[in-house]
């Protein structure tokens, strides 16, 4: 990766996007200080708190942990703070129940109450929205831009789904070994290097970024493949 | 036989036994735990078997063998993670190289030195009965200081566990504490030697946590029945081996599955 700059405001949320093996985990990581770039700066707000939702967990299933303990493992929070996190992203009623026993969308969500334990001045996610139905897609990315508009914090995610987040961003990066270009998520859909990165096909339809459209049902429920979307 | 039974349990060396199986069973419960969420039984087994060749050089070199016990397995548990990082070699099979080796290199070094003549079932078995009162010290004194290193590191290690990124990024100095539990693994292994053996070591650390699995609903409940079920194989296995005149490590192992298979068939005990 070369020639990258990039700067989140607080209340800001910055969408990277880019095709597989385009850097953006790398660069994520960067920026939460798990790597060292090889040269270039950081800027960092004094006492910056970083909140990370992680693309995903792996959950042991040898270790007896219900949601409410899994929160309180990044410090002792005042039980009440935890409901109002938990409320926030409606899953109060998880609170009790083993972390084992929660679905890979109610993980999302749990990760992202994780993230949020810490009141951070700015928010990491790395595709946020990953095995979260397309319902709770969209209600997830409402969530965030509440969150970060309520609580004045800066997001950084990578997402795919252009389409759900066009609303919510206020800049996307379209990355691929470096920043092809940048801006506003209209300006962006029909920048000539996404389109050149993406093809033709991100314009006609945007939905290529999600795999929810990539089949259609029958009256029976059967799978039918078209090559149409 | 309750005649008898009294009659062993007020006997000066089955009590410096009990003393020290407890005391291992105690800090066993959570240290295992933490071995079996993170699946390093396999590292635990490997620092055992290194154990073996410290014992050769301890005896070789004519110093504490309690000690050199410890210093080799605390050298091996800092080899170990360092080679642990090394491409092109996987984890697995490196700890399968040095497991055997250092076990093999241990044996044909006791072999060599005819000055040495030593039981080497009692290193592989364990021999409980043979405790002395400076063996119990050490048991007790290495065992206290892994409890409340435990203790205090608790929380953090729980969070390392579940998921070592979010623990870095929460200020959690991850390689430190992996380094943390690495040697107090190495050193409740060097002086559990004596209580079940080299080769018996590693089961005492994970059949009780993976007892105790189906009875937790946190992770402090997992470590703390994991330890009373350590105690309990402790106790049930000296009085069987007493009993039935067989070889105490071994005894206490086979109570410990036991009772494992029981809680892992009883039913309305949760699966896992």
């Amino acid at each position: 990766m070369e020639d990258i700059k990039l700067s989140i405001e607080p209340g800001q949320i910055v969408t990277l996007i880019g095709p597989n093996g385009a850097g953006k985990t790398t660069l994520v990581r960067i920026v939460l200080g798990l790597l060292q770039a090889d040269s270039g700066e950081i800027y960092r707000q004094a006492s910056l708190q970083i909140g990370y939702m992680p693309q995903k967990m792996h959950v042991e299933s040898t270790m007896p942990l219900n949601v409410f303990r899994f929160l309180q493992l990044s410090g002792k929070h005042d039980e009440a703070m935890v409901d109002e996190t938990l409320t926030l992203l409606r899953i109060l009623h998880l609170k009790r129940r083993q972390l084992a026993a929660v679905s890979g969308g109610e993980l999302q969500r749990v990760l992202l109450a994780r993230a949020l334990m810490r009141k951070p001045d700015l928010l990491i996610l790395d595709e946020p929205a990953q095995g979260v139905d397309l319902a709770g897609q969209a209600e997830l990315y409402a969530l965030i831009s509440e969150i970060s508009s309520n609580q004045g914090c800066g997001v950084l995610m990578i997402s795919h789904d252009l389409h759900l987040v066009m609303s919510a961003t206020d800049e996307v990066i379209c990355l691929n070994q470096h920043i092809c270009c940048h801006g506003k998520p209209e300006h962006v859909s029909n920048d000539p290097a996404y389109l050149d990165l993406f093809g033709a096909r991100a314009s006609q339809d945007i939905a290529v970024y999600t795999h929810h459209h990539n089949h259609r049902h029958d009256l029976t429920g059967k799978v039918t493949h078209s090559h149409d979307d | 036989m309750i005649e008898s039974l009294i009659q062993l349990y007020t006997t000066d060396f089955v009590l410096y036994a009990l003393a020290a199986g407890i005391c291992l069973a105690l800090v066993a419960g959570p240290l295992g735990s933490f071995i079996v969420w993170r699946r390093m039984s396999y590292f635990g087994d490997t620092l055992a078997h290194s154990a073996l060749l410290g014992i050769a050089i301890g005896l070789l070199t004519n110093s504490n063998p309690q000690l050199s016990i410890i210093i080799s397995c605390l050298f091996f548990a800092v080899l170990l993670t360092l080679l642990e990082r090394r491409p092109g070699v996987s984890t697995d099979t490196l700890l399968g190289i040095i497991a055997h080796s250092s076990l093999a290199m241990g044996v044909v070094v006791l072999a060599l030195s005819d000055s040495i003549r030593v039981n080497l079932e009692a290193y592989l078995f364990g021999a409980l009965l043979t405790i002395s009162s400076s063996d119990l010290l050490w048991v007790v004194a290495v065992d206290a200081f892994v409890s409340l290193v435990l203790y205090i590191f608790w929380n953090d290690l729980l969070s390392a566990t579940v998921h070592a990124e979010i623990a870095e990024i929460e200020g959690t100095n991850v390689k430190r504490l992996n380094l943390i539990l690495v040697l107090l693994i190495a050193l409740v292994v060097s002086v559990s030697m004596k209580i079940v053996g080299v080769l018996l070591i590693t089961s005492l650390l994970i059949i009780p946590p993976a007892a105790a699995r189906g009875l937790a609903q946190t992770p402090e409940q997992m470590a703390i029945k994991a330890s009373c079920i350590g105690s309990i194989s402790i106790v049930v296995g000296l009085t069987v081996a007493f009993f039935l005149d067989v070889p105490v490590g071994p005894a206490i192992v086979v109570a410990a599955s036991t009772i494992f298979l029981l809680l892992y068939f009883y039913p309305g005990v949760q699966r896992v």
